[in-house]
């Protein structure tokens, strides 16, 4: 112990100084992702490479705009995020609601069902789902993401673990006398009982289908229709790449991002640890 | 008789009020259990799940294995070929340079990222420190961006030019530029350099969790027994740590056996064989030259390599904690 003592500060110092190069290296590529999207091409290209912002933002984002329909997939990548989101969180909370608390047969078995297709990398339906998205006409239609992706066994799992140690069978019981019906209970019930459940839910679907790329890289072939995604890849096809313009477009779809996450970091930082760890 | 009929009355007026959930079975003029009725709404609340596993799951995985030993283009007729598929991509030196690419690159994304994390766990966790909230937000913040951004802005950092973040900093050692978008090794360096700085704040996060819901009796215990810090740490916070280890492993093994993103990104897209991954494999021969049968031989045999993947994570999770134990003990 006395020995400990004697080496705390050069230890603390040393932990310090590991956390603070962590750190700045975590935030470096933001930090020059803005020097970047502020640069003209010509600055970037020289060596050594600039370190300061410049005054191109304006230009280099209209480049961007010129170039990819910028907003247009900002606005579908929230159409698909928060349309599969709303739906996730009321098809799981409804799906949980049922493995949690309602009794019926093969209940055990079914959800057992549901956690094994967990276990499935997405690709191996991969090339049959694309041939079902082209019989329903969906190609270059949101709904080729979307659909598919209101199915999430991960989110029926987590609500159900939920909703089974968040309600007590009392009140349920106590509703049912007053001559409630499984859905008023859910909705007036339930319902208003695992809102913190929503949020962290919430957080997870959104940020991974806003993120997802593969899916939406194969069905939204047309250039209007793509997600940020896989606009934000487009803009790598030009043979002489503009990184200026290239970073500012990336830089621009990561801002809103960053900051709902600096805005509600503690519930964000709450959400992901809970949703991996439970 | 009067408890009965009251029963009946009551579940009538459930009835009513649940209408909507029980239209199918209106015809019939008999009143329905408590039992009967979840039942119903449990079988109802359930199925949209089951509905778009059948169409969005269960057949498109069927109908891989059945589309494997064909041979298709997407538009003409099937024509059976029997284990032709699967001689095809084992034969292809591709294949099996993709299949070496991902596991070389997961090694090197993701085993030194995990240790750098557990450290950073420890030492965001010490009472020692301060502005803990500061670092830990600095460190997470990396995984609020999407993948593709993360491939991006390292595509540009590791750009071949001389002018590129990298080749200038090598440059001030006297280091020759690297084409990091052609070499065997600066694919891979590039690659994994995206993977650890996305996830390395995410399981950082993760280790943290599971360090505070240590609780703090056993470390005072072991502080009367003369425990040392790295007594502490060994027998103590590693052992505790063990569930969420495995299960940063094991999603980490998976996820780094299904990348796609940084390398279509970091080379093109039509890809290089230095960083080729499994699923861009797949991807360009299904998407790329219209071979759906070979492609989904190789969804096929990924679905195989995960599994043993996984197989071996569980078993030597298992070992190692086993091992834990009986030091503790």
């Amino acid at each position: 112990m006395e020995t400990n003592k004697n080496k705390a500060p050069i230890a603390k110092y040393l932990v310090y100084l590991g956390l603070v190069i962590v750190s700045l290296g975590s935030l470096f590529p933001f930090y020059w992702m803005f020097v970047m999207a502020t640069n003209p091409n010509s600055m970037i290209n020289q060596t050594p490479p600039v370190m300061i912002p410049g005054s191109n933002m304006a230009a280099n984002f209209q480049l961007v705009l010129d170039s990819i329909p910028f907003w247009g997939a900002m606005l579908n990548s929230l159409i698909v995020s928060s349309t599969i989101t709303v739906g996730v969180l009321i098809l799981c909370s409804l799906a949980g609601f049922a493995f949690a608390k309602l009794e019926f047969k093969g209940r055990t078995l079914l959800f057992v069902f549901i956690l094994g297709t967990m276990m499935i990398p997405p690709q191996l339906g991969l090339i049959p789902t694309y041939f079902i998205i082209t019989q329903l006409g969906w190609l270059s239609d949101l709904r080729a993401v979307i659909v598919p992706g209101l199915m999430n066994a991960f989110g029926i799992f987590w609500m159900r673990q939920y909703i089974a140690s968040a309600v007590p069978d009392s009140i349920i019981e106590a509703a049912r006398i007053d001559g409630c019906s499984n859905f008023r209970i859910y909705w007036n019930i339930i319902v208003p009982t695992i809102l913190p459940a929503f949020a962290t839910l919430g957080i997870i679907v959104f940020m991974a289908i806003w993120g997802d790329y593969l899916w939406p890289l194969v069905v939204l072939q047309d250039q209007s229709m793509h997600t940020i995604q896989v606009a934000l890849r487009s803009l790598m096809d030009d043979r002489v790449r503009d990184y200026g313009m290239i970073l500012s477009g990336t830089f621009w779809a990561t801002v809103p991002l960053i900051v709902i996450f600096l805005l509600f970091n503690k519930l964000f930082i709450k959400s992901i640890t809970d949703g991996a760890v439970k | 008789m009067a408890g009965l009929q009251r029963d009946t009355d009551k579940s009538d007026d459930n009835n009513t009020m649940s209408g909507s959930n029980k239209e199918p079975q209106k015809p019939k003029k008999r009143t329905f259990s408590q039992k009967q009725r979840n039942m119903a709404s449990g079988y109802m609340f359930i199925s949209p799940f089951y509905l778009l596993f059948a169409v969005f799951g269960i057949f498109p995985i069927l109908y891989s294995f059945y589309l494997a030993f064909f041979r298709w283009d997407g538009l003409g007729d099937m024509e059976y070929v029997g284990f032709n598929n699967f001689n095809i991509i084992f034969n292809d030196p591709l294949f099996w340079k993709s299949l070496y690419n991902t596991i070389i690159i997961g090694l090197m994304g993701t085993a030194p990222q995990l240790i750098v994390a557990l450290l950073l766990a420890f030492a965001l966790n010490s009472v020692l420190i301060k502005y803990k909230s500061v670092f830990r937000l600095a460190i997470f913040l990396p995984y609020v961006t999407s993948i593709v951004a993360v491939a991006i802005v390292f595509s540009v950092i590791f750009s071949n030019q001389e002018s590129g973040l990298v080749n200038a900093l090598l440059g001030m050692f006297g280091v020759e530029p690297i084409t990091w978008t052609r070499a065997e090794w600066g694919t891979k360096v590039a690659i994994s350099t995206m993977i650890f700085w996305r996830w390395v704040g995410y399981n950082t996060i993760i280790y943290l969790a599971g360090m505070q819901s240590i609780p703090n009796d056993l470390y005072e215990a072991s502080k009367i027994d003369g425990a040392s810090l790295r007594q502490q740490i060994w027998h103590i916070t590693i052992p505790m740590l063990k569930p969420f280890i495995i299960f940063t492993v094991f999603t980490s093994t998976i996820g780094a056996l299904q990348i796609f993103a940084e390398p279509h990104i970091f080379q093109g897209r039509a890809g290089r064989p230095e960083g080729m991954s499994i699923v861009l494999y797949l991807y360009r021969d299904a998407f790329g030259s219209n071979f759906f049968g070979t492609a989904s031989a190789t969804a096929i045999v990924l679905f195989f390599i995960i599994i043993i993947f996984s197989s071996l994570n569980l078993y030597f999770a298992n070992r190692i904690g086993r091992s834990k134990k009986v030091g503790v003990k």
